[in-house]
């Protein structure tokens, strides 16, 4: 907890909703115990969009499964660390108080709507059924919140649409009924894994501005895990760039797009093509995405990197996650002033400088 | 009919100056729906409706839209591997849709596909060797000890160790897999390659290694590419011209600068400015289009983009009541442009770079 001094009266500043500290996620598999995510730090305020962006099998995944539990055990295991939700450690709940926890307080959307919707009830039993789980009310009740959280997602004739079942829905709709279940019990923090990845861009466009527009009205925290870095510039407060289980890079949205330090982000920016700016080459990363079975020894970036020039600190030692410049944490050897930079849990209570709002969305 | 390997197939007819060496002339491909125990066909999905384009020599052609627009029904439909409705492809001058037999198979050669999932397009049964193999022993062009050095020689083309040759496509990463079917395309040396959606299934990080692979092998080998993506920022980087499909239609159609510099359809100039951008302090305006793309098996009257349209609105507003009609869209009731619902707008000349065409009655 901090203090500021203030004139009138000192005034508290808020824990992080959540707040994990050095998760280590283990698997047992059969070749041995695989490491998906390392000493993971990672803070989310309320109100707070927090980015988690990484190409596949980087971690950012199972960190979010881990956050409500969902890794079945075994092959999974914690290795160490905490996960704190509003004061409480998740890691030591029993399954009973985590299923009070899964929906009520922390709610998750999935990257395919289709697989997460059971084809064989309809979509008011679906939402129905969280509801009564969560909150003391009947079915006839729930029904009734269901769809006025259909409503609140923007579903035209949303009573008619509680009798309907998945199948007879495109994708965003899909999509924004996963959301309504999400939000029908009002979790205080949303986890939402490549919310839009397998959406078309216009409706890409659309349910991302019904998440903001719901943040803006309920003040909800979301993690909003994904790899495109066009979403993750619109959306995020904070953005934390996982490479290979490890976070490599943290910094508000500004701040990492302005003075990206870290050379995979700095690459990543690199190499995306961007509308408006043509040029025939475009600037690439080379190797591919390291498995997560063979991690490279030392800096699990140096295989790929253009900045190690055959240091041997890099193929030996792992660097942590360090605070290189106030409020920026980076773990790469070859940063200015690195091995000075105090190793501390990153904590950032930022809202974005520009909302999209602020330029302004036409509702075509 | 002898041919040596490289060369074209109609010395004849050689492709000069600007000639395209591809004409594609009104297609339409329409999939039947059938219904009952007698598989009565009740309607048609109007996926191709009326699609045509050139494809000149070593140069690209983009196509873009959101799911179900039809456009990979296009890039298949070109090489006959969906039968068309009717319309004309004309390859080099010759009525490609006519050929039948040892013709056609000879002229398929030169015309190659690369697919999105390059996961399921390779048989997991046969070897690297075999997969970029087979089709230069099919095709006659080698066999036995040359037929090797000609894979291992595409093996190293396309970034890949020659000695990969005996290993099966599960032993690769998404982005070496997308280099074997590029190898494959690339194996009988062709001059036209339909590549649909080539990179959407890659990280972001080896996107650009992929694009740049591409690239090269068209500068080099002189292919021309029919590009077919949603991602607008990876067609606008590829692409010397870009076509834009809604609903199974063409609806503009620009070289890639003046596309992006100057939208001329409003469904473009949606889905330009759904693209979010990579800057935390987003300066573009975001259209936010309401409802979904309508079905192609009942798509809308007159102009298909008409429901959704925000000039065809805008346009009613200026406009006398009698050249107005009502409609209801996405569940809201709306007054739009008479002539945009009633009459399909033709794909005309725009103000901007000659060859700029689009399809609205409100734009200039």
């Amino acid at each position: 907890m901090r203090w500021i001094p203030n004139f009138e009266s000192e005034i508290e500043l808020p824990d992080p909703l959540l707040q994990i500290e050095n998760l280590d996620i283990g698997f047992e598999t059969a070749r041995g115990l695989v490491r998906p995510v390392r000493e993971v730090s990672l803070s989310i305020y309320p109100g707070q969009t927090v980015a988690v962006v990484g190409e596949s099998g980087c971690g950012k995944s199972v960190t979010a499964m881990s956050i409500l539990r969902l890794l079945p055990s075994p092959p999974s295991k914690v290795l160490g660390g905490s996960i704190r939700f509003a004061g409480q450690d998740l890691l030591r709940y029993t399954e009973r108080q985590m299923q009070a926890v899964r929906g009520r307080d922390i709610a998750m959307i999935f990257q395919e709507p289709m697989t997460s919707l059971n084809p064989v009830y309809t979509i008011g039993d679906q939402i129905a059924e969280a509801v009564v789980l969560h909150q003391k009310v009947g079915y006839r009740e729930a029904l009734q919140i269901a769809e006025q959280s259909l409503r609140d997602v923007g579903i035209a004739d949303p009573h008619r649409r509680l009798r309907e079942y998945p199948h007879e829905m495109s994708g965003g709709m899909r999509q924004r009924i996963m959301i309504a279940m999400a939000l029908s019990c009002k979790p205080k923090l949303l986890i939402a894994d490549e919310p839009t990845t397998a959406l078309d861009v216009t409706i890409q466009a659309q349910i991302l501005e019904l998440l903001r527009k719901i943040q803006r009205q309920t003040g909800m925290a979301i993690m909003l895990i994904t790899h495109d870095l066009g979403v993750v510039a619109e959306n995020a407060d904070v953005v934390a760039v996982m490479y290979a289980s490890r976070i490599v890079e943290t910094a508000t949205v500004e701040e990492l797009f302005d003075h990206p330090k870290h050379p995979y982000t700095q690459g990543l920016f690199r190499s995306i093509p961007k509308i408006g700016v043509t040029s025939k080459r475009l600037e690439t990363i080379p190797g591919t995405v390291p498995n997560p079975t063979r991690f490279p020894v030392g800096c699990k970036f140096h295989t790929r990197c253009d900045k190690m020039n055959g240091d041997p600190l890099c193929t030996t030692v792992e660097p942590l996650l360090r605070e290189v410049s106030p409020g920026h944490w980076a773990s790469c050897h070859h940063v200015e002033k690195f091995a000075d930079s105090p190793v501390t849990p990153p904590q950032l209570e930022h809202k974005r400088e520009t909302d999209l709002s602020a330029v302004g969305e036409v509702k075509a | 009919m002898i041919e040596q390997p490289g060369n074209p197939p109609f010395a004849a007819t050689k492709v000069e100056g600007d000639q395209a060496l591809l004409r594609v002339r009104d297609l339409k491909t329409h999939f039947p729906i059938r219904r009952g125990i007698f598989s009565r066909t009740v309607g048609h999905v109007k996926a191709v409706d009326g699609v045509s384009f050139d494809v000149a020599p070593g140069k690209t052609l983009g196509l873009v839209g959101e799911s179900g627009c039809g456009k990979t029904t296009v890039g298949r439909t070109i090489l006959r591997l969906i039968p068309a409705t009717s319309g004309e492809v004309i390859y080099r001058g010759q009525d490609f849709f006519k050929y039948r037999g040892d013709e056609l198979r000879k002229l398929r050669r030169h015309m190659q596909i690369v697919f999105q999932d390059p996961a399921s397009s390779l048989n997991p049964r046969m070897t690297v060797g075999n997969i970029i193999g087979e089709p230069i022993e099919v095709h006659g062009i080698a066999r036995g000890s040359e037929k090797l050095d000609r894979v291992a020689s595409l093996l190293q083309r396309v970034g890949l160790d020659p000695a990969y040759a005996s290993r099966y496509p599960h032993e690769f990463s998404g982005g070496q897999r997308q280099r074997i079917g590029i190898a494959r395309a690339i194996s009988l040396s062709p001059e036209f390659i339909v590549c649909d959606e080539p990179v959407s299934a890659l990280d972001v990080s080896i996107q650009s290694q992929i694009l740049n692979l591409l690239n090269d092998l068209q500068d080099e080998l002189g292919i021309a590419f029919l590009f077919i993506a949603h991602n607008l920022a990876v067609v606008e980087h590829f692409s010397d011209e870009v076509a834009v499909m809604y609903l199974g239609k063409i609806v503009e159609k620009a070289t890639g600068h003046e596309l992006y510099a100057n939208p001329k359809h409003p469904y473009t100039e949606s889905l330009l400015s759904a693209v979010p951008e990579t800057n935390p302090r987003p300066t573009k305006r975001r259209i936010v289009l309401s409802g979904e793309v309508p079905s192609p098996a009942n798509p809308p009257t007159g102009c298909a983009f008409h429901p959704r349209c925000p000039l065809a609105r805008l346009a009613a507003q200026q406009a006398d009541a009698k050249d107005t009609v009502q409609i209801t869209s996405g569940g809201e009731t709306i007054r739009v442009f008479r002539k945009c619902a009633e009459q399909a707008p033709p794909l005309e000349q725009k103000q901007g770079e000659a060859g700029h065409v689009a399809a609205c009655w409100v734009t200039k």
